[in-house]
């Protein structure tokens, strides 16, 4: 847990077993004089939150086997947060898994650790044995060969493995061009595969979660919430993150116009390439070889939102594996990756 | 969620929390400039990103229409299928925004699909943007668009007359585009419509007026957006919540789970589990912030009762004094939107908010011109059709009319074999007959008649090719079943069609309809406790299925009676096959319509190894052999 160098609030957070102490006192509530009219006006965000809990709760009330796709980023801390509230004060119904590629952030791994730890928390870790026995690296089969073995193939071999019918990922339709276009609950054939011109129509809070065995969903609670929407989130309901989201001074060296982090020693660094520390945060965190770092002074989540609410450059911006090939995200999709 | 922010925290539509939502759909073809306008839209909003822009620069040159200039048509292609085919397949949601709104916007395409898609994008929006190009006027489109959105229930509707630079910004052209359309509005019920002048390659009145509309003194399109107030009178109607889930994680806490749909609750409240009509108090609103004083829709909560009452998953807590209403009959408005057409008598799963139920269309009433709005008569409903027919449902669920509640009034059907989505409806009121009509508790029941004959009653269903041995197997094995003391009945193709199914051809819709009543018969018969034998050749699954469902589990035996088509082509007892090859006898199965083997038949008989008396003999000792048989 010291790894884990998490802000104070977030920390109790982190640690506590169940709801925040502080709010489970007393009622969130007063009720109002008899007769009065007057109700909770819910804002975006208690929108956006019982949206995500109804779809939780759907997927979770039809899934033979669901599991929560857990990437340690901030995403999935915010749909593990709702998947908590959703199924108060009953356990979590589904296991985390954590799809790895051994290329995580070690303040990731730190994280990763923390959650597992938490009381009624299961967390499954599938390393692809293949990718394992290659040695198959960012460095030198380059991201799509690393995300696809991995990442692909990884998620694919643990699902049917475990046989899990249904996962949750922390997907947002405004991260991407072709997430645009996915469903909240979106089918895979047998062969985990997306076809984005044969979805099924997805009216008004209607999921059909039908299918023949070996056929899966992949359920995404956090379709509509914004990079912004989550990060005002973690402030409201004071959720623990990996600190690479707050700036620090950090060893990184720039390379193909991004700030790669030297993380550990399997860097193999350019000759005359020397790391300097620059104060820097990161927007995404997946494989520390393949995402870039941004310039930043935000060391809070307050900062950071204000920080993002004069921003100009996308999210996914940092994350070298999207400007792989032009599409590159649709294929992956296509053919099974998250 | 705390639901108290109302009260302590910052009031709603504030910028902290991103104001309020707005969830709306774009409506109109490419060729109306849509994805055009919505680019501009975004672009204007300044909720584009540097890189976004510059991608949007580079795209523009690469694969633009507009010689080099800004394509804002890029920014909403988002496949790379697409962008190839400069098409739009499905519906694309894209999320942003301004100081004072978080906006949810659906955007649909043109082209075949077109229906089905802005269906679905209208059944979640607030607001609905309709195109007119201001060089065309309204078109069947315009008309078509806006039916649907009336349908679907939108309230608030924006005209856009587009491209309005390309009529020199003519008043004139405004005015009488905003004359005729608010005469069809009106004329399929939506009130509040907002006429707006535009360019979208120039942004007048996007987000600025820019000068050339002089004559416009209304809001611009992101003005409104922005402002338009969003009356939600869900939560002054009466309570109601589908119950998603229970919640039992220890003996001690027992809670209903669900997202509110209508009204207030608050604990001490006295409420109604329907359909079963149980009432009981909410003692807790539990959710991991806190106990709540109230919850408003669409709140997800978690309640718990004073008392043990039975309330499942599908089940509707619903207010004591205003409970609603249970039925298993219906009239429906229904979209259809798969390739396979819907057919009259066939049962389709319906899903209505958590609850599942099996649904037979009856009669289609009517087909509506949603073009014209005129009433058309049809037997079917092809894919982007609308009709409005009558649903009969296998149990009574709790409802509302959807004009009151789209939670509780808008289903999908889904196809019981594929699994596929394949329509969505919206229901209008329950049939009064299916109010009258109570189940009369009998005290004689199958059980009884049953015992008095020794048996176990069952359908023993033949199915197979035309010409397969079916009723000549199935006469032997009646003969052997009356040798043995059996009381039986025989149903055969040709005798019923004489008969009880005279009126049917032999079209795939009424070889549904044949089957069906082929299937409620048998079930007849089953509860006077006989053992019934059917030889027909049911060539669809899902017919097969939907008789198998008719029955408890064990009631129902399927017999394949499994001939090659070259052998029973070559028997041709009848001559028909020889007749269809010739053309004279259409929808002929294994010619010209399809033969859906049975993939899992309890028994198989193999025609081409043995013999019919052989193949009586196996089936016979089968029975036999069932316990009580």
């Amino acid at each position: 847990m010291s790894a884990v160098a998490v802000p104070e609030p977030v920390q109790r957070r982190l640690l506590s077993t169940g709801p925040d102490p502080m709010s489970t006192t007393t009622p969130a509530t007063t009720a109002p004089p008899a007769g009065a009219a007057r109700l909770p006006v819910l804002s975006p965000l208690d929108r956006l939150e019982a949206e995500s809990i109804h779809l939780l709760r759907e997927v979770v009330a039809e899934a033979q086997k669901p599991v929560m796709l857990y990437s340690i980023g901030k995403d999935s801390s915010v749909m593990l947060h709702l998947a908590r509230k959703a199924f108060h004060p009953g356990p979590l119904p589904f296991p985390l898994l954590h799809v790895d590629t051994t290329w995580k952030f070690q303040a990731m791994y730190a994280m990763r650790q923390a959650i597992a730890a938490e009381p009624g928390i299961e967390l499954i870790v599938h390393e692809n044995p293949e990718a394992r026995a290659l040695g198959i690296n960012p460095f030198t089969h380059g991201s799509s060969v690393h995300t696809d073995v991995w990442k692909t193939q990884g998620l694919r071999q643990a699902l049917e493995k475990h046989g899990f019918d249904a996962a949750f990922g922390g997907a947002r339709r405004d991260e991407e061009k072709s997430r645009a276009k996915e469903r909240m609950v979106s089918f895979r054939s047998a062969q985990h595969r997306w076809d984005p011109k044969n979805q099924r129509p997805e009216l008004w809070r209607l999921f059909n979660l039908r299918k023949r065995k070996g056929e899966s969903f992949r359920a995404f609670p956090l379709s509509n919430w914004t990079e912004l929407d989550v990060w005002r989130y973690i402030e409201r309901e004071r959720i623990g993150v990996v600190p690479l989201y707050f700036a620090a001074q950090r060893p990184v060296v720039l390379r193909e116009g991004a700030l790669i982090m030297v993380d550990d020693a399997r860097m193999p660094l350019h000759p005359g390439e020397v790391p300097m520390r620059r104060k820097v945060r990161f927007r995404t965190l997946g494989c520390y070889p393949l995402t870039g770092a941004i310039d930043s002074q935000a060391e809070t989540v307050a900062q950071i939102i204000a920080e993002m609410s004069a921003s100009t450059s996308s999210e996914r911006a940092g994350r070298l594996i999207d400007h792989d090939a032009s599409a590159s995200m649709e294929r992956k999709k296509q053919e099974g990756y998250f | 969620m705390k639901s108290g922010k109302a009260i302590d925290g910052p009031p709603a539509g504030s910028a902290e929390d991103g104001g309020t939502l707005l969830r709306f759909i774009t409506c109109g073809s490419v060729e109306d400039g849509k994805s055009t306008l919505l680019g501009r839209l975004l672009y204007d909003a300044d909720v584009l990103s540097d890189d976004q822009l510059a991608a949007l620069e580079a795209d523009s040159k690469q694969t633009g229409t507009r010689n080099g200039d800004l394509d804002y048509a890029l920014l909403l292609d988002g496949l790379a299928a697409e962008r190839e085919q400069a098409i739009t397949i499905d519906v694309a949601y894209r999320l942003f925004s301004t100081a004072r709104r978080k906006f949810i916007a659906a955007d649909t395409p043109g082209h075949e699909q077109y229906t089905r898609n802005m269906v679905t994008g209208a059944s979640t929006a607030d607001l609905a943007v309709v195109l007119v190009d201001a060089r065309k006027g309204l078109l069947p489109q315009t008309r078509r668009h806006t039916t649907i959105v009336a349908m679907l229930g939108v309230r608030h509707v924006v005209l856009a007359v587009t491209k309005m630079d390309l009529v020199d910004y003519e008043e004139a052209t405004f005015r009488a585009i905003e004359r005729d359309y608010r005469a069809f509005a009106q004329r399929v019920g939506i009130g509040a419509v907002v006429a707006i002048p535009l360019s979208g390659v120039h942004g007048d009145n996007v987000r600025r007026p820019l000068g050339n509309t002089p004559w416009y003194d209304g809001p611009t399109l992101l003005d409104h957006l922005e402002r338009v107030e969003l009356e939600d009178g869900r939560a002054t109607r009466p309570f109601r919540m589908p119950v998603q889930s229970v919640n039992r994680p220890h003996p001690d806490f027992r809670g209903v789970a669900g997202t509110v749909a209508s009204g207030v609750v608050r604990p001490g409240d006295r409420v109604m589990i329907q359909p079963s009509g149980r009432d009981t108090r909410v003692t807790r609103i539990v959710t991991q912030d806190g106990d709540l004083a109230c919850a408003v829709p669409p709140q997800a909560v978690t309640l718990t009762f004073a008392d043990d009452v039975d309330a499942g998953r599908g089940d509707v807590v619903c207010a004591h004094d205003a409970p609603v209403h249970t039925a298993d009959q219906f009239e429906a408005t229904l979209v259809w939107m798969h390739e396979a057409p819907m057919l009259r008598g066939r049962s389709y799963l319906m899903k209505l908010g958590p609850r599942q139920a099996t649904a037979t269309i009856a009669p289609l009433k009517y087909k509506v011109h949603v073009d014209t709005l005129e009433h058309l008569a049809s037997d079917s409903l092809r894919m982007n059709e609308i009709g409005v027919c009558e649903l009969a449902l296998d149990r009574p669920i709790a409802f509302e009319p959807y004009a009151v509640n789209r939670d509780l009034g808008g289903f999908i059907l889904i196809d019981r074999l594929t699994n596929e989505t394949v329509g969505a409806g919206m229901l209008h009121f329950a049939l009064r007959r299916a109010d009258n009509l109570h189940w009369q508790a009998l005290d004689i029941d199958k059980r009884a008649r049953a015992a008095q004959k020794g048996q176990r009653p069952c359908v023993v269903w033949f199915t197979g090719l035309s010409g397969a041995g079916k009723s000549t197997i199935a006469n032997l094995v009646e003969k052997k079943l009356h040798a043995l003391g059996r009381h039986t009945v025989l149903l055969d193709g040709d005798n019923v069609r004489h008969g009880l199914n005279r009126d049917l051809g032999f079209t795939a819709a009424d070889r549904v309809e044949n089957i069906r009543r082929i299937a409620e018969v048998s079930k007849l018969m089953v509860d006077a406790g006989l053992i019934v034998l059917t030889a027909f050749i049911s060539p669809f699954r899902s017919e097969r299925r939907m008789a198998r469902a008719l029955l408890e589990a064990d009631e129902f035996i399927e017999v394949h009676v499994d001939t090659p088509l070259a052998v029973a082509e070559a028997r041709d007892a009848k001559g028909l096959y020889a007749k269809a090859r010739r053309g004279d006898l259409p929808n002929f199965t294994g010619i010209d319509s399809p033969y859906e083997a049975p993939e899992q038949p309890e028994i198989r008989i193999d025609t081409t190894v043995m013999s019919p008396e052989a193949a009586a003999e196996h089936i016979v000792e089968c029975l036999c052999r069932r316990p009580g048989g």
